[in-house]
């Protein structure tokens, strides 16, 4: 994949994704498929609101002494055998895990699925040293033979249907015999299967991402459906973990409960299928295992959201549910945003990592309906960070034009009360008689975002203060002529 | 009685300040009306206070200092009611659960802020939860679908209140549409911002509304209904829009949300 960043063009990709007819038939799978699969299993487990708040606390702990839990694990990785790498960007974490390549002489590199190895943009950087990156998770190895990015961070090939796939094995896959039946998903799986068989058996090293990395064991942990990230770590000479520093986790004890909580939220299982321990590389007697075993942990910046406004952000299990619910990721689909991480946790995470000038759009580019935060398993505040990149693209007058004009425009009045009742009276008054006869606008002077898709209402005329003052006060006069009737009475 | 409140035995009645918001102040006063009714069935005594806005479009576009100012506004205009109440969950919402974060720091304010923000309420949770209210005196002749706007499901828990009254409305079926807690595409000034993605949204939203086989559509913020009501009139489907308070107060006769008078006219 490349890491070219399309999120300043936010809105001509979601256009072209509203108008993309396949595209938009996966999408409508989404939400159908993801959303009743969590509620069940949300609504099967009793206390699963009470292991949100404790997943939430484990991580906020986690991350108040990241320093020492970093520490930590690095001692027991070097205990076990194994090496740990700290990388400060993107480029840094490229050149470790080349030259731990070129060491061992690889030429073949496998790759279970990893977020960071898209973040950092790994594939380009190998295949230009000479070394062959197969990705071996199903969806990535489909994504990498189309050479595009993924569109979820668990479900990376979503936005693609079996027909599209059919037709890229084909076109791919030449070796094998053109007749043969690719009508059923089965078969296509098979296919993969076979065609990855071999690769597992040549790589000289197998790269995974993390789930989770536990400081008190130095273990690092993956959570699959597949299996292929077992093959992936296990078979070749070394194995490479690639992770944020924010997937660290004190203790196997708070792993499993955040365990509980990840795949209900991401697929609705109870437990993935395949969960994977790796603590160091194999030990004398061990009957299986990689001869080196390599962390790459990653700041690129994240170290710099540690204790500021964005902090709660760092708590992210990267379980897809907040892109799962989100009205905006089910119309447009993740390509729309621009780059690694798609959907309400990319429109926090992506400008802190990219520069709030390019990621502008994607924190814009909510409803606010809050849905992502209601399901956030580790209950980060989604909308609440969005406004908070919000507030510093407008302290930083990088808010559009017509938008900062038209918002102090309205502001000026809102603020004096005295002027915007008359004002919003003549004019609702003034449409109120334009738009008497049919009820409502076609078209708006000013308005066209909102008229080009939808009709206006036409207002009943008059404020509601301006009505009800006038009623009171009639109502009072009324009063006071029967309590001056009254009094007159002799 | 309409209603049936064991507080309604309170000695005198509780006042209330009516936040109409921006938009049923500017767009369509009846709801304000509506909602007054509704209160004063509900024992309350109501009051408008003069007001502009409760300064969400501020604060969801990243201006906080203007957002801060209309807080203090809003504060000093309805501090001395003892209930504050907005035919909202947006407004609502954006009093109860942000002003807080907006004083955030300021130690002279907080308290003052708090203790404001606790009397604060959407209108038909406030009937249900708060004054008691069971059922109301309203006919509505037709079959109604429900949509739960986004701030005041997620933020005030308004969703089984609304239903529970109008299930006392006489003539009144309600019929559930599909994803009736799926956000509407509105977002306040998302909709002009990311107009196509906007679309997108609404345009699901109306073939579910289409879908349940009701003549009207029902919801408790008039942003989120005009843009749904907007976008069923521009496809032409026959379905009318109107703020749920309408109908519980038995006002449903008036010209629906972007339709002719003249129409009702016999
Ligand atoms: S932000 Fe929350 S819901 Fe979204 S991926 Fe991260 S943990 Fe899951």
């Amino acid at each position: 994949m490349s890491v070219e960043i399309t999120s300043p063009r936010f809105k001509d990709n979601a256009k072209r994704a509203l108008a993309d007819g396949p595209l938009q038939a996966a999408l409508s799978k989404v939400g159908p498929g993801f959303i009743g699969k969590r509620t069940a299993a949300a609504d099967k487990l009793p206390e699963f609101d009470a292991l949100r708040d404790s997943a939430r606390d484990i991580k906020d702990h986690t991350l108040a002494h990241l320093d020492l839990y970093l520490e930590r694990f690095e001692e027991k990785v070097k205990a076990a055998g194994g090496h740990v790498h700290f990388a400060v960007d993107a480029a840094d974490a490229r050149d470790i895990v080349t030259k731990i390549c070129r060491d061992l002489g690889a030429r073949t590199v496998t790759k279970g699925k990893s977020m960071i190895s898209e973040e950092i943009g790994l594939n380009d950087h190998l295949s230009a040293a000479g070394i062959e990156p197969v990705e071996t998770d199903l969806g990535e190895y489909l994504i990498q033979i189309r050479g595009e990015a993924p569109s979820h961070i668990i479900a990376p090939a979503i936005h693609l249907n079996k027909e599209q796939v059919e037709e890229d094995f084909r076109r791919v896959h030449t070796h094998l015999a053109p007749e043969r039946n690719l009508s059923e998903p089965t078969a296509l799986l098979a296919e993969a299967r076979g065609e990855l068989r071999q690769k597992f058996l040549v790589a000289d090293v197998g790269i995974t991402g993390a789930n989770f990395l536990v400081a008190e064991t130095g273990t690092s942990i993956i959570v699959t459906n597949e299996g292929n990230g077992d093959l992936t770590q296990t078979l070749p000479k070394a194995h490479i973990v690639l992770a944020s520093l924010e997937k660290l986790v004190p203790t196997l004890e708070d792993v499993s409960q955040l365990l509980r909580v990840l795949a209900r939220s991401a697929t609705g299982q109870e437990m993935s299928v395949y969960t994977t321990f790796s603590t160091g590389p194999r030990r004398p007697g061990d009957p299986d295992g990689p001869g080196e075993y390599h962390v790459v942990i990653l700041d690129n910046g994240r170290s710099g959201m540690l204790g500021g406004p964005l902090k709660e952000m760092l708590r992210c299990i990267r379980c897809g549910a907040c892109m799962n619910h989100c009205p905006v990721y089910h119309a447009v689909g993740g390509h729309a945003y621009g780059w690694v991480y798609p959907g309400p946790m990319g429109s926090v995470l992506t400008p802190a990592l990219i520069g709030i000038e390019k990621g502008a759009n994607l924190p814009n580019a909510s409803t606010f309906c809050g849905r992502c935060e209601e399901v956030c398993p580790v209950r980060i505040p989604l909308p609440k960070l969005m406004r908070h990149w919000r507030e510093k693209e407008f302290e930083r007058h990088l808010t559009p034009a017509p938008q900062r004009y038209g918002l102090a425009v309205w502001g000026f009045f809102a603020r004096r009360g005295w002027l915007y009742r008359p004002a919003t009276g003549l004019a609702m008054t003034l449409l109120s008689v334009l738009g008497r006869k049919k009820g409502r606008f076609a078209a708006l002077p000013l308005a066209g975002g909102w008229t080009g898709h939808r009709d206006f209402p036409a207002p009943e005329g008059g404020t509601f203060q301006a009505q009800w003052r006038a009623q009171r006060a009639a109502r009072n006069t009324r009063h006071a002529n029967r309590d001056a009737k009254k009094d007159a009475r002799p | 009685m309409p209603f049936s409140s064991p507080r309604n035995a309170d000695l005198s009645p509780p006042r209330v300040g009516l936040f109409c918001t921006c938009l049923v102040d500017m767009i369509r006063p009846s709801v304000g009306f509506a909602a007054a009714k509704l209160l004063e069935e509900a024992g309350c005594d109501v009051d408008v206070p003069a007001q502009t806005c409760c300064g969400q479009p501020a604060f969801n576009s990243g201006d906080r200092a203007t957002a801060r100012a209309l807080a203090e506004q809003v504060i000093a205009a309805f501090e001395n009611f003892d209930y504050v109440v907005a035919p909202s969950g947006s407004c609502a919402g954006m009093i109860k659960a942000h002003y807080p974060e907006l004083f955030t720091g300021e130690p002279d304010w907080t308290g003052r802020v708090d203790r404001f923000c606790a009397k604060v309420h959407e209108l038909v949770s406030f009937l249900v939860d708060v004054r008691g209210v069971t059922r109301v005196d309203a006919a509505y002749d037709g079959t109604v679908t429900y949509h739960d706007s986004c701030s005041g499901l997620r933020e005030l828990g308004v969703k089984d209140q609304p239903r529970a009254l109008l299930a006392s409305v006489e003539g009144l079926t309600l019929s559930e549409m599909v994803d009736a807690d799926t956000c509407c595409g509105f977002g306040g000034t998302f909709c002009v911002k990311y107009p196509d993605v906007s679309n997108a949204i609404v345009e699901k939203k109306a073939a579910n509304i289409v879908a349940s086989g009701a003549d009207t559509l029902l919801a408790g913020d008039l942003g989120c209904l005009m843009n749904m009501a907007g976008k069923l009139q521009r496809q032409g489907r026959p379905v009318v829009a109107r703020h749920v308070a309408e109908v519980l107060a038995g006002m449903g006769d008036a010209p629906a949300l972007g339709e002719p008078a003249s129409e009702k006219a016999p």
